[in-house]
């Protein structure tokens, strides 16, 4: 446990001001609804007349004017390209800053097994998600109870819940990548998160392009298929714990092996 | 038992040569010395016995235990210092020494705080801000603090004081009376020649002297100095040759006989030979 409290210690600052810039926007949105609530009409008609724009962000499908309808659209938003970006970052960073820092021969000349230390570095990604997570949670919570209006608890249990299996994996998969890197990768973790981000937006639009649901993670975090159906969909799920596993067992063979410069 | 035995160790980088078919035993208790110029292969020798990187062939073993197969206990009992200590950023040298102690798994404290008096390092500092020579007296005490039965130590005086340098190899010394192993790389010769029992020279990746330091030290050159006129023309085993207006030193490793005659048709003022020094047989190693 000493190598996950020494990175909590080290990334405390980096998870708090995304924790806080993540929240920080969900809590003004939501308080935004309240004064939206009396255009939502207006705004429905808007947002469902826009084409293609609308069917890309599943406006077509949602009500903008209940909370849900609202929340799933504005705070999916915020929650799935910063969250995303977030654990990207620090997924993508996680190993490959030992060797671009220089600590790497400080660390592996202490008994501590690679294997051992991938586990630890794995473990302390996974928790400052979950953390984040929960606090955004908790403010979402908190600011819906501030205007007023009913708790959606299993619709925005279902929400978050999805945004966070999508940081999951883009996490894994980083951190598969960040096993082969020396320097910084930064610019390669949020390039795959936003790519993923837009390969979901094409699949929302064509047809043809529909067989991109089953690559990008954001496809079962969809908050109009979500609240529609009540569930996270499986079958999108299933490539998304596949890929999140090959990503974690990579980082293993990678850097169980490689040779540390 | 052997500290370390190394066996036909070779690592290549690609097509780069690291090291190659290199064979050395050092014996648990001693204190040897690991000479080589830059890109000689004495980082790559340490970094592979440290499981930093893989050889490309041949074994080694560590304490009795194989490189391969007992890293972690290996490093449970190894302490290194490498020639240039990196910290993480933010960490008090406090911290960092907590860090060391808890990937060990041992309470170093009482030790850690002896050592750091001894050097005269302050455990309140950050590491970002300490200078190079405080930063080197952090990772020793890294390295030390915990009691290994063997130190690795990458040209360890590197940013040290003279003070400071006594005070090290006084420490380790001491360790090493108690029966501590010291695989000690340095380019400062005479630190070699000081503390080591025996050394390896090596060269282009491959060992090409191995011995006590004194056996090392007799080579059949002498460093001869003349005051006076002397011609060294046609004269064979001369290096090193340093002139001045009325003087001339050189190494001399060719026949005796040749030399004396040579001396006694000159006009010379003074004459000494002298036992050359362990800087003096590297470079004579060296241009071999």
């Amino acid at each position: 446990m000493t190598l996950l409290k020494h990175e909590m210690r080290q990334g405390w600052k980096t998870l708090a001001v995304w924790t806080v810039s993540i929240g920080f926007f969900i809590v003004i949105c939501v308080l935004m609804y309240p004064e939206m609530g009396e255009e939502m009409e207006g705004v429905n008609e808007i947002f469902s007349s826009m084409g293609a724009f609308t069917s890309a962000f599943g406006m077509d499908r949602l009500n903008f004017g209940t909370l849900s309808g609202f929340y799933a659209i504005e705070c999916g938003n915020i929650l799935g390209i910063g969250g995303s970006f977030f654990a990207a970052f620090i997924a993508v960073a996680s190993l490959a800053k030992e060797e671009k820092e220089r600590t790497a021969e400080f660390l592996l000349s202490h008994p501590v097994g690679r294997p051992w230390l991938v586990t630890q570095k794995l473990l302390a990604v996974m928790l400052q998600i979950f953390i984040m997570n929960a606090v955004v949670f908790a403010l979402s919570v908190s600011s819906i109870l501030i205007i007023g209006e009913d708790i959606p608890w299993n619709q925005l249990c279902l929400l978050h819940l999805a945004h966070f299996l999508v940081q999951i994996e883009l996490a894994g998969i980083c951190f598969g990548i960040s096993s082969f890197l020396r320097r910084s990768g930064i610019g390669i973790g949020l390039g795959i998160a936003a790519v993923m981000y837009f390969l979901n937006i094409t699949a929302n639009l064509s047809k043809s392009a529909e067989f991109l649901k089953y690559i990008t993670p954001f496809a079962y975090a969809e908050g109009a298929d979500i609240l529609a159906a009540g569930s996270l969909e499986g079958k999108l799920l299933l490539p998304g714990i596949l890929y999140t596993l090959i990503g974690i067992c990579t980082a293993y063979w990678k850097y169980c092996s490689k040779d540390i410069q | 038992m052997n500290a370390i035995e190394i066996t036909d160790l070779t690592k290549y980088y690609g097509k780069a040569r690291g090291i190659v078919a290199l064979n050395l035993t050092v014996k648990e208790g001693e204190f040897f010395g690991f000479i080589g110029p830059n890109g000689a292969g004495k980082s790559t020798t340490i970094r592979t016995l440290l499981g930093l990187i893989n050889a490309t062939s041949g074994q080694a073993k560590v304490l009795g235990l194989d490189i391969q197969k007992g890293m972690q206990d290996i490093l449970a009992n190894v302490g290194y210092l490498p020639s240039e200590a990196v910290f993480y950023s933010g960490m008090k040298v406090k911290d960092i020494l907590n860090l060391s102690a808890g990937l060990r798994k041992k309470d170093c404290s009482e030790e850690a705080g002896r050592l750091c008096e001894r050097l005269r390092l302050d455990l309140s500092r950050k590491a970002d801000e300490l200078s190079f020579g405080n930063r080197k007296k952090a990772a020793i005490v890294s390295a030390l603090q915990h009691n290994p039965r063997l130190l690795i130590l990458d040209e360890p005086t590197g940013g040290l004081d003279p003070l400071m340098q006594h005070e090290f190899f006084q420490i380790l010394r001491e360790r090493n009376a108690k029966g501590t192993t010291i695989f000690f790389s340095s380019h400062v010769l005479s630190e070699v020649q000081r503390n080591c029992s025996r050394a390896a020279i090596i060269r282009e990746g491959r060992i090409i002297a191995c011995d006590s330091v004194e056996a090392l030290a007799q080579t059949n050159a002498k460093r001869v100095t003349v005051h006076g006129k002397l011609s060294l023309q046609d004269l064979n085993g001369v290096r090193d040759l340093k002139e001045t207006a009325d003087s001339c030193s050189f190494l001399y490793s060719g026949d005796l006989k040749h030399l004396l005659q040579r001396l006694s048709e000159e006009d010379i003022a003074d004459l000494s030979v002298a036992e050359p020094d362990l800087e003096e047989i590297f470079l004579h190693y060296y241009k071999k």
